[in-house]
């Protein structure tokens, strides 16, 4: 009899085991999705950014400085684009708002909002902002329920002997980055 | 979310069941009554369900596509609007793009339709393309979104069927019994029906007439619910509820009506097409609440856009304590904090006049027009008919190639 009450304790314990197992990896499937999608507009942002600067260039003979640091800022991130999700994060905020300065000053600029070509990669830069902003949110959403699955109490167990680590937040820290800028005409 | 999800899928699946109940009763009766057998009828009744099911499940989408007249559109034909579409589906977390459809009508509308998540698609109406900014774009579209990230679309397309067969077995069941009363008067007399078969005449009539009034509740008590919670997640996913609240201000203030939607297919839309102005707050007949009291409890939403805050700004509209979302939903929510207008809807309207250029632009593209801008400016658009191989401008008089 007894042998049967723990033989049953052990079957239902590794039933736990691989069903919080399989939680896990759902769950840390999901943000390595989640950081697949900021990825894929991170890179379309690089490749964006010099079809603008020679767009405008044309235009904007008096921003110089802005041109470039906006360009400065898009090869620093490049670079960094192998690195992990804080640091990242750091220098992907640069040069957001390096990009939000330069959109701007283009109202300065009747005739480039004139110009078809800059209009198009207006909006699309803008969606790229947005889907960079909507991919963070929704990584840093999976992060969370991930990190919670990974800290409390069975599964924390299970995590620690798998080997599931806590992922990185991708938090944004340059202030003002989801505002717009103000423009001042001095 | 996910949790809210699961709650919505169980009170959902009694309500659909209610439904069903609903749907055999009322066959079980009528076969009682015309073949004096309840299982024939129940039989007749589930053929008659299981038929509907398998069009909706498997031609659904494209049926209510193809009633509403919508045109599909990819990304070349309106850059601005598969964006927006395509930014709310990494909102939601979708795995898919949903199909993305522009109905051709001035009045301001929106709907979803699809079997699964990954079989989905919004369709929206010119109207609203031309009257919204992107902040309101993206409020409707994250509304969209939430009901094929709910799964609200595949519910409501076996809630209408469900609603369809009662209504369509009532309705062939009253014809018979008032123009094809006499052959079966004929044969109750040689079997001896008596005062059992007046009851169940009795029963039978009652059920016809209440059936389908009782299963229309039911779909607007699923589809009201479902409205509220497709509001909080698009402002969860878009983290500015007045984006969402203002465009519902708009599309309140306009007066045309929808011509292409149809009592079957009203829940589906953002809001109810055939409205009345200044409807009532209680009007319980309707498939959506009060666009008035939606907009109230978006601009209430201080602090935060999680579905606690959405909560807390429903009961504080209402002053009830019983909130609109489920508990399981709430206790596990992280606050979330709410983001600026973009400069588009700060400035005010600066360029609505290019949206509707850009809108209308985009539907010749869409009849198959081709567009041909003349030298001194003039946009020419040339029917798909147009055979020869130059026009004039009628404008500078010179001579276009085609």
């Amino acid at each position: 009899m007894a042998w049967y009450f723990i033989v049953g304790i052990v079957v239902v314990l590794i039933i736990i085991f691989i069903v919080t197992y399989n939680r896990l990896v759902r769950l840390r499937n999901q943000v390595r999705n989640a950081w697949a999608q900021i990825d894929v507009q991170l890179k379309r942002r690089y490749d964006l950014v010099p079809n603008l600067i020679e767009t405008v260039k044309g235009y904007m003979k008096h921003e110089r400085e802005t041109l470039e640091a906006v360009t400065k800022a898009r090869n620093l991130a490049q670079q960094a684009a192998s690195s992990g999700a804080g640091e990242r994060a750091k220098v992907e905020g640069e040069l957001s708002s390096a990009l939000a300065r330069l959109l701007a000053v283009v109202e300065r600029y009747p005739d480039l909002k004139a110009n078809q070509n800059f209009l198009a990669l207006q909006e699309e830069l803008t969606s790229t902002e947005n889907k960079i902003g909507f991919s963070r949110q929704f990584y840093n959403d999976s992060v969370l329920r991930y990190n919670n699955q990974t800290q409390v109490f069975p599964s924390n167990l299970v995590a620690s002997v798998t080997g599931f680590k806590a992922s990185e937040f991708f938090e944004v820290t340059v202030a003002e980055e989801r505002k717009a800028p103000t423009v001042s005409f001095t | 979310m996910w949790e809210q999800i699961r709650s919505n899928q169980t009170r959902s699946a009694i309500l659909v069941a209610g439904m069903g109940v609903l749907l055999l009763l009322v066959g079980y009766f009528l076969g009682l009554y015309f073949f004096d057998s309840g299982i024939g009828g129940l039989i007749m009744a589930l053929v008659v369900w299981g038929v509907m099911n398998l069009v909706a499940f498997f031609q659904g989408d494209n049926i209510l596509l193809g009633l509403s007249k919508g045109k599909k559109i990819s990304r070349d034909d309106y850059p601005r609007l598969y964006n927006v579409v395509e930014e709310l589906k990494i909102a939601s977390g979708l795995e898919k793009m949903p199909d993305i459809y522009i109905i051709d009508d001035p009045a301001l509308n929106a709907f979803a339709t699809g079997r699964d998540p990954n079989r989905a698609a919004v369709a929206i109406t010119s109207g609203l393309l031309q009257k919204l900014n992107r902040d309101e774009l993206q409020g409707v579209i994250g509304h969209e979104m939430a009901h094929i990230k709910n799964r609200d679309v595949l519910l409501m397309a076996i809630t209408a069927v469900l609603l369809g067969s009662i209504v369509i077995l009532a309705w062939y069941a009253t014809r018979i019994l008032f123009f094809g009363g006499m052959a079966r008067d004929r044969r109750s007399s040689s079997s001896g029906g008596g005062s059992g078969q007046l009851i169940i005449l009795a029963v039978a009539i009652v059920l016809m007439i209440l059936a389908p009034i009782m299963a229309q509740f039911i779909y607007f008590a699923i589809s009201r619910k479902r409205e509220y919670l497709a509001d909080a997640s698009s402002a969860l996913y878009t983290r500015y509820p007045e984006g969402l609240a203002s465009a519902l201000e708009k599309l309140a203030a306009s007066t045309s009506q929808l011509k292409s939607a149809n009592k079957a297919t009203a829940p589906m839309y953002i809001i109810n097409p055939f409205r009345k102005r200044g409807m009532a707050a209680s009007d319980l007949t309707s498939t959506h609440p009060p666009i008035s009291e939606r907009i109230r409890i978006l601009r209430s939403m201080a602090g935060g856009a999680s579905f606690a805050n959405y909560d807390q700004a429903y009961r504080q509209v209402h002053r009830s304590s019983a909130g609109v979302i489920a508990k399981s939903a709430l206790t596990t929510a992280e606050p979330v904090s709410l983001r600026a207008a973009t400069p588009e809807a700060r400035e005010g309207e600066p360029d609505h006049i290019q949206r509707a250029r850009d809108t209308s632009a985009v539907l010749w593209q869409l009849s198959n027009y081709r567009t041909i801008t003349c030298a001194c400016g003039t946009r020419l658009r040339i029917p798909p008919k147009f055979k020869q191989s130059k026009i004039k401008c009628p404008h500078c008089g010179r001579i276009n190639p085609v």
